[in-house]
């Protein structure tokens, strides 16, 4: 009886940690390509960085939640 | 790692369990978790200016994909959401000069007024979520006792639900019938009465950041009469459209680090996935009674602040 809840909360783990390896890469991409060109855009032109940090928040909101929804379809498929 | 806009310099795993913490919380309470999240920040030495926007900016990402998913359970009353969009946009604004006003007298007077209301907001919050869920629950045991003395066990399912101590309040402001009166789903309010919350809250949100959900939401409810579902669905559709107003406005005034924001977003995605999966199994003011400590630690963070002078780093 008790197989079952322990084999999803290891799937479920799995999935974290392949989600956290995922999370680490984007924000060191992230600091990387972006820092200095938001820092730039937000010392000479306050308006364009307005523009781009809603869009930028806008954008990740959208794209974390397609892989996150992803990521726990995958465990519930894996413990059925 | 160096946060070159706030000029702050904090670990990403902070930031991104910050985030999970207030996912989660997101998912499980409906709530957008400024009162930890605002507290966090400014204990590893984010300057409060940069705490408001910043966490303004860290909602957008985070309602944006739940005000989706409501609408399309036809939890979002638009109606009411645009209504209210207009009163919390000018309120946002009148909080967002609050701190522009502030910034003149230094920086310490931002961090000490705004550090001050905020936990005055934080304490009123708990005292009253625990006084409504203790009432609610007493006035559930009564008629429990009740109903089991009449056997009447049908009367069970009517308590399930989100029921509380306080709707005779709605009841009174819906009484009020200063024109022009706007028809929502199930009742018809006055414009003024839905203007007046959603001001109220917006004036919470500029001044402190996050979408202020933990003085709407229980407005909607208590004030309005508003369905708890509803008023979670209609709540998040008007946040995702007020905070992004106020994520501009306090970006233009120099007072959002996206970086902060986008990488607290990775861990908050995350959580608000599980805080959502884990009310399967919990409800009611038994739900609320469980919020009450969050705003305590969240109080208790930014008085340590205020008191020692320090932060956490």
């Amino acid at each position: 009886m008790e197989e079952k809840p322990k084999s999803a909360l290891k799937t479920f783990l799995i999935e974290l940690l392949v989600y956290a390896a995922l999370v680490v890469f984007y924000v060191l991409l992230v600091i990387r390509v972006l820092g200095n060109w938001l820092n730039g855009l937000f010392e000479h032109s306050k308006t364009h960085y307005a523009i781009a940090a809603l869009l930028l928040i806008i954008g990740q909101g959208i794209a974390l939640e397609m892989l996150t929804t992803l990521l726990l379809k995958l465990v519930r498929l894996r413990t059925q | 790692m160096d946060f070159l806009i706030s000029h702050t310099h904090i670990s990403p795993f902070y930031l991104v369990t910050v985030g999970f913490i207030i996912g989660m919380l997101g998912g499980f309470f409906g709530v957008g978790g400024s009162f930890i999240a605002g507290p966090a920040l400014f204990a590893v030495g984010v300057p409060m200016n940069f705490v408001v926007g910043t966490d303004l900016a860290h909602i957008v990402g985070k309602s944006i994909v739940a005000a989706k998913k409501h609408r399309a359970l036809g939890n979002v009353d638009l109606k009411l959401g645009f209504i209210m969009v207009a009163g919390t946009i000018a309120g946002v604004e009148v909080g967002a000069q609050g701190i522009e006003r502030l910034k003149h007298l230094g920086q310490a007077s931002v961090d000490k007024v705004v550090g001050l209301t905020f936990v005055i907001v934080l304490l009123s919050i708990s005292a009253f979520v625990a006084w409504e869920s203790w009432q609610t629950l007493k006035m559930q045991r009564k008629r429990d006792g009740k109903s089991k003395q009449s056997a009447k066990p049908s009367s069970k399912t009517a308590y399930k639900g989100d029921e509380s101590a306080f709707a005779h309040i709605a009841q009174r402001v819906h009484s009020i019938k200063i024109p022009p009166m706007i028809k929502l789903r199930a009742s018809e309010i006055s414009l003024w009465a839905i203007l007046g919350v959603s001001f109220v809250g917006g004036i919470f949100s500029g001044f402190l950041g996050g979408g202020a959900g933990y003085i709407r939401m229980p407005s909607m409810v208590y004030l309005l009469g508003v369905p708890t579902h509803v008023a979670v669905g209609t709540d998040l559709f008007e946040v995702v459209i007020s905070a992004s107003y106020g994520t501009f406005s306090h970006a233009l005034k120099g007072n959002v680090d996206i970086m902060i924001a986008l990488v607290m977003h990775t861990g908050a995605a995350i959580g608000a996935q599980l805080g959502a999966a884990s009310t399967e199994y919990f409800h009611g003011p038994k739900i609320r009674l469980a919020f009450v400590p969050l705003p305590l630690i969240g109080a208790a963070i930014v008085i340590y602040g205020l008191l020692s002078g320090k932060n956490l780093k």
